[in-house]
């Protein structure tokens, strides 16, 4: 049997940091004249995410979300707009792919690489909680969406 | 009642506090022993062969289905049809009463507090007949609402569609009461979801006045792949097949065929013989226990978890007061998100379910995105409730909160 999540574990999981990201997000609402308007929900939990993109060329200029969820989705949102904004879409690809890696347990959060990836680095403990990478990675699915609706416009 | 000595897995982990029941139960060592014992002792294929060891694979998967018609307060056992589950149960009915009979302006209801699997089959069965599909709403803590039900029920009602019990908040539904106001008010069948009730109180289908009742075997000590539906004989004689294939034939002319009689005509394939003998074994341990007992045992266990989780400050439980639910403690907890306290509880070894319960309708007219959910059953004991609690204090304390 996959054994319970040990306390120093669930610890690990519920840093300060997610925390206090889960009580004050950070970029949480609207954007009054966004580029790229997405609504994503996980059908497992409920957990739903609207994230907003505001473009400037081919960069994120200013991005802000909104919905309902668990801390982790929570957190991991909040982090998130505060890391891509001002970034180029290959730039936010690239980061994208190390915090998925990050979240299936393939990389640690030491990494070289995976340092530009900031205070989402939080989030690694999430990598031993399989049911839970969802939630981490609904607030990057939606942004994922909102830069394809950018590329196909 | 001390019976966690029955069940291997709980055995086997002492520190294992289950209380997800709702969602599957937990299989006795007497359960695992006959499907085991099927296997090893009568497997054939049932029906087919001339040899007797196929006739022995009949006569116990006879025998299983005489034992839980039984159970269930069913004299006719040829009208109990086994099937995967409730909700294959729910779909034969959809797919075979209703597209036979459901027509173009007909109305079908059902409750906000119904399962997506007593919902679905029949807002799809309405949208391919163009007929009205209608939902129930609820009382504030959760009952369906009757007046409104009542409001809802004309000559045109072809299908009413409820749960006997509500597996998000436990809710037990007046089964009585609704059949009598479908009876007086239209000329419906009514199609009771027992995925809940089944397992955890006597059920007696023939004194029901209701006309289709479908039950999961997983859910009341069974392995997970059999149940079952009961219906009324006239109305599963008049049906047409479900499923069309081996076993379910009379004669398979080139042009036509024609069926074979109840219980087989909606049983096409081998049936799964082994689970059916193995829920069986399910039926005769509950009874030994006797339903009854099983139910206060569940009561007991709910007024102790209902007066415990109300001491915590900022929890909230949802659904009707103790004495007018089954097993099921549905709640939030703050802002602790059930996901964030569901993880917490597991690493206590607490089994919950958090999420919508497979009730979405119900979850958006309780305006939350999902609650958690604490279900109990035979072998649970008050060492499990203790252990919930601890857990639902740590998670308040991982989250910051501070007692005034």
């Amino acid at each position: 049997m996959s054994q319970p999540n040990s306390s120093a574990e669930i610890s690990a999981l519920y840093q300060e940091l997610i925390l206090d990201h889960y009580r004050r997000p950070r970029n949480k609402g609207t954007l009054e004249k966004p580029d790229a308007s997405v609504e994503m929900k996980n059908p497992l939990c409920g957990d739903e995410i609207g994230l907003q993109v505001e473009f400037d060329g081919n960069a994120v200029h200013d991005v802000r979300f909104s919905g309902r969820g668990c801390s982790i989705s929570q957190a991991s949102a909040s982090m998130m707009t505060q890391l891509v904004k001002g970034k180029s879409t290959q730039e936010i690809d690239a980061l994208r792919n190390q915090f998925r890696d990050l979240m299936l347990g393939v990389t640690s959060p030491s990494g070289e690489e995976e340092s530009k990836l900031g205070s989402l680095r939080a989030l690694s403990g999430v990598a031993r909680f399989p049911a839970r990478v969802k939630c981490a990675l609904l607030a990057w699915n939606a942004l994922d969406n909102a830069l394809a609706e950018r590329r196909s416009a | 009642m001390n019976l966690r000595r029955d069940f291997p897995l709980l055995a086997n982990n002492p520190g294992l506090h289950y209380l997800d029941s709702a969602a599957t139960s937990q299989k006795p060592t007497v359960v695992l022993d006959a499907l085991r014992d099927f296997y090893e002792t009568a497997n054939a294929n049932p029906h087919r062969g001339a040899y007797s060891l196929s006739v022995r694979a009949t006569e116990c998967y006879h025998q299983a289905r005489v034992r839980i018609a039984q159970f269930l307060g069913v004299r006719d056992s040829d009208c109990l049809i086994f099937t995967r589950g409730t909700t294959e149960g729910l779909n034969l009915v959809a797919a075979s009463w209703g597209m036979a009979n459901v027509a173009s302006g007909d109305e079908i209801v059902v409750t906000a507090l119904d399962h997506h699997a007593n919902f679905v089959p029949w807002q799809v069965l309405a949208l391919r007949k163009g007929a009205k599909f209608r939902v129930c709403e609820l009382t504030p803590d959760g009952k369906i609402d009757l007046d409104f039900l009542g409001g809802m029920l004309n000559r045109k009602t072809r299908i009413v569609a409820f749960s006997h019990v509500s597996n998000a908040l436990g809710t037990i539904n007046p089964l009585v009461e609704i059949a009598r106001m479908v009876r007086e008010k239209t000329d419906a069948i009514l199609v009771c979801d027992g995925a809940q009730s089944a397992p955890h109180f006597p059920v007696s289908f023939d004194s029901l006045n209701i006309d289709f009742y479908a039950f999961s075997g997983h859910k009341m000590l069974g392995p997970m792949g059999i149940g079952g539906l009961i219906g009324n004989r006239a109305m599963l004689e008049e049906m047409p097949p479900y499923q069309t294939g081996g076993d379910m034939i009379e004669f398979v002319h080139d042009e036509r065929t024609t069926w074979n009689v109840l219980p087989h005509k909606f049983e096409a394939g081998t049936p799964n013989a082994a689970n059916a003998v193995a829920l069986a074994a399910a039926v005769e341990y509950l009874d030994k226990i006797g339903m009854d007992r099983v139910l206060e045992h569940e009561r007991s266990l709910m007024s102790l978890a209902q007066e415990r989780l109300t001491a915590i400050e900022g929890l909230h439980i949802y659904g009707p007061a103790p004495a007018e639910r089954s097993g099921v403690v549905s709640f939030t907890m703050n802002d602790v998100h059930p996901h964030d306290l569901a993880t917490i509880l597991d690493g206590e070894g607490v089994c919950i379910r958090a999420g919508h319960h497979c009730a979405q309708p119900l979850m958006r007219r309780l305006d939350v995105p999902a609650t958690a959910r604490a279900s109990f059953y035979v072998y649970n004991d008050e060492s499990d409730i203790d252990a919930l609690v601890a857990g639902i204090i740590k998670a308040r304390e991982i989250f910051g909160y501070v007692p005034a």
